[in-house]
Formats: C-alpha cells, sequence, structure tokens
C-alpha cells in the first residue's frame, strides 16, 4: 500500500514540477519594447481602452467573467465562434484626441503550445481613421506573459484585485520580427502594405470582473512616400 | 519507497510534457468549408447573413435605431457619416462560420468607401473593397484586398447582394467570393 502513495505521490509531485517549469520558464518572456521602435518609418500611435466595459461594444461567448457591453448585445455562442470575440473601440491620437474607430475580431489560435509559452490568438483590426482612410491590421498575438503574470496572480490572490504594471508587446506576427501585417485599402493608406504591432499595459485587474485598469496601443509604421532620384 | 517516489516523479514530468506537447491545447469547432470550382479557374464561396437576427451591431451616427439599443456610437463631429456593421456569416448551409464587418462612408474626406472585414476562426481572414455604385441588377463587386490562413496569397473578386423575402419580415446579404491563388514565377 505504503508504494502505491508513493506512486500516486510521485506522480503528482511530477505533474506540478513540471507545471511550475512553464510558469517560471524565464525563456518565455514577451519583449516590452516595439521593434517598431527603430523604424526609420513615420510612426501611428493610436490608444484605446482595453476595458470591455469602456468600449463602444464587446461581445463573445458571455459564460465567462467579464460581461459583454453594451446590454442585450447578441453572444457569439455558436460553435464556430464560440472562442471568437468582438471589441469595438474609439482610438485616440498621442494627444488623447479621437483619431478614429477600430473593430477587432479576435479568436484562439490552434497554434497555441503550452509547452513552449504561447498561448495564441489571431486577430484582425477593421480600422477607419476619419480624413485619413481604412485599413486592416491581421496579427497573432502571445496572451502567456499576461495569463502568467496578471491573471493568475490575481486569481491566487484570492482578496483583492491586482495591482501593478504590465507592460508587452501583445503582436507574435505574422512579419518575422513580431510584427503585424498592414493592408491599406482607401485615402491615405490606399494600396499601402506596413507593419504594426499592439502592446498593453495593465495597471488593475479584478478576479471577479476582469480588467478595470487596461491600455491598448496600435503603432503602425507608415512607409516614406517614395521619391524618384534626381537626374 | 523513495525509489518510487522518484521513478514516479520522474515518469510523471516526462507524461505531462508529452501530454502537453502531443494533445492540442485549442481545438477549434470548424464547419466543412464549401467551396465550388468553377470550369474557368478559381474557388467559390457563398456566405450569407440573416438579417435582422445576425445582426450583432449597427452604428450610425446620431440615430436612435442603433443595435443593441444602448450602443453609444460616436457623435457625427467624430466619425462623420461612417456606419458600421458587425455580423454573424453563415455558409451556404446555414451554419455560423464567423464574423465580419462592414463599414462604409460616402461623405469621407478622403473618398467614400464601402469595406468587408471577414474573420472565420480557424480558417483565416478577408479583407475587400466593395465599389461604391451598385450595378443596375442590385448588386454590388468588390476587390479582396488580402487574406491570412485559407484566404492567404489569393485574389480576386467579392460580390454582394442584398436579397428581400416577399414578406420583408426576414432578408439576407449573399456575399460570394471568387478567388484565385497567385501565378507562381516560371521556371
Amino acid at each position: 500500500m505504503k508504494y502505491v502513495i508513493s506512486l500516486a505521490l510521485g506522480l503528482l509531485n511530477g505533474s506540478l514540477l513540471f507545471f511550475a517549469g512553464l510558469y517560471f520558464n524565464p525563456f518565455t518572456g514577451q519583449a516590452s519594447v516595439s521593434p517598431l521602435a527603430v523604424t526609420t518609418d513615420r510612426v501611428v500611435d493610436l490608444s484605446f481602452s482595453a476595458v470591455p466595459g469602456e468600449a463602444i461594444l464587446y461581445t463573445y461567448h458571455g459564460e465567462a467573467i467579464i460581461r459583454p457591453h453594451p446590454e442585450w448585445v447578441a453572444e457569439l455562442w455558436e460553435p464556430a465562434v464560440y472562442n471568437t470575440n468582438v471589441f469595438v473601440t474609439m482610438l485616440q491620437d498621442r494627444l488623447g484626441g479621437a483619431a478614429g474607430i477600430g473593430i477587432k475580431m479576435q479568436s484562439h489560435s490552434e497554434d497555441t503550445a503550452l509547452i513552449s509559452g504561447q498561448v495564441l490568438a489571431n486577430s484582425i483590426w477593421h480600422i477607419y481613421l476619419p480624413g485619413q482612410g481604412t485599413m486592416m491590421i491581421d496579427q497573432s498575438e502571445n496572451y502567456w506573459a499576461y495569463i502568467r503574470d496578471v491573471t493568475i496572480p490575481a486569481r491566487m490572490n484570492s482578496g483583492d484585485n491586482w495591482l501593478g504594471t504590465f507592460h508587452r508587446v501583445m503582436t507574435s506576427g505574422p512579419g518575422s520580427v513580431g510584427t503585424a501585417r498592414v493592408s491599406g485599402s482607401s485615402g491615405d493608406f490606399a494600396g499601402i502594405t506596413t507593419e504594426s504591432v499592439e502592446s498593453l499595459t495593465v495597471n488593475n485587474y479584478s478576479p471577479a470582473t476582469g480588467p478595470v485598469s487596461m491600455e491598448g496601443n496600435l503603432t503602425i509604421a507608415m512607409p516614406q512616400p517614395h521619391v524618384a532620384p534626381r537626374e | 519507497m523513495i525509489k518510487t517516489f522518484l521513478i514516479a516523479t520522474i515518469l510523471s514530468i516526462i507524461g505531462t510534457g508529452a501530454l502537453t506537447w502531443y494533445v492540442p491545447a485549442v481545438d477549434l469547432h470548424r464547419e466543412r468549408s464549401l467551396i465550388s470550382v468553377q470550369p474557368n479557374g478559381g474557388n467559390v464561396e457563398t456566405f450569407h447573413i440573416n438579417l435582422p437576427s445576425d445582426r450583432v451591431m449597427v452604428g450610425l451616427p446620431n440615430s436612435d435605431i442603433s443595435i443593441p439599443a444602448a450602443l453609444e456610437w460616436p457623435g457625427q463631429e467624430v466619425v462623420g457619416d461612417m456606419q458600421a456593421e458587425i455580423f454573424k456569416i453563415r455558409d451556404r448551409e446555414g451554419m455560423v462560420i464567423g464574423v465580419g464587418s462592414r463599414i462604409a462612408s460616402a461623405a469621407e474626406a478622403t473618398g467614400p468607401f464601402i469595406e468587408w472585414g471577414l474573420h472565420f476562426p480557424a480558417r483565416g481572414s478577408a479583407y475587400a473593397r466593395m465599389e461604391i455604385t451598385p450595378t443596375a441588377d442590385g448588386f454590388r463587386n468588390g476587390l479582396m484586398l488580402s487574406g491570412t490562413g485559407d484566404f492567404s496569397g489569393l485574389s480576386g473578386t467579392v460580390h454582394e447582394e442584398f436579397v428581400s423575402d416577399a414578406d420583408d419580415i426576414q432578408s439576407r446579404i449573399v456575399l460570394q467570393t471568387t478567388l484565385v491563388g497567385s501565378v507562381g514565377e516560371l521556371e
């Protein structure tokens, strides 16, 4: 009997050790500095509140802790879109003024690999900036650092909200240096193909209601207008 | 007994690792893609949206008919006459397979536009720009601008048609994509 108990304890211990190794793995961090920080292109910075309750609209299957917003919004409960969420927000420029509207559609990615610290989501942003034009950003995002550094500590800290400073670049592809792909459609963006990066800054997370203070940022590199060489 | 504990611990670490490696953490539900091939080339896929049931959002400036009713859409001073709609997208057999956004503006300073952004989990996304003026038959043609996943590297046309039922209670938006792969370089 004591060997059976020893075997069971050993199996439990091994699993716990493995998951502890995953959780504390120092090689699965994400950058906090955008790969576009060194670009020579003009950069457009757009920020937005990433708190669902402060968005114009946020919906998903509706069965987790975060409440869809506003009330009576249709939920995405059908099997094919069950792991999808839609987020509509005002985008602000660097000075905090209204810059436009962003619609983000995001779903879980089958490329998620816990063993390498990749909790991936595929998303697109459909963006309209009045007086400038429209574009789509497609990207994969890695939420492992967010889960490890914010949501798990928040849940383990049963009595209170998580308070702190979390800032990471969430975009992990498809660009080779971890950038998203931007396709311009109309206005100043017509025909352009460029790169962008989305980052997330969290200061307060409630295990009961989700993010309390969370800001997102989209950095879009704008290619310089092509100037023909002088003859 | 300690030896049993240690062996079980090592086996458990290896076993849990193997399980994490081989068992997918995310296994999305995917409906069968209903694609037909045209005789002269190109893959045709037809999607539709049942109205009003598949509307997730209708954002119109200074409007009382926003969906959902409590939607706080930015005023005209911010987004002009731009209107945005979000829908659930169904395949030919009526199964919901994705979500899509349609944005349009007739008075945008840089020029009018009508666009679709389509997102199909486990498949990919597509981005299309439509012509402003519909055809005499009442439908609208457009061009696929970019795509990801199954739509990556494809180009082609998108056809949008509003189909109203006789009793006008339920109508549909039909979207049809005709896409071809890019021709590779000849060796």
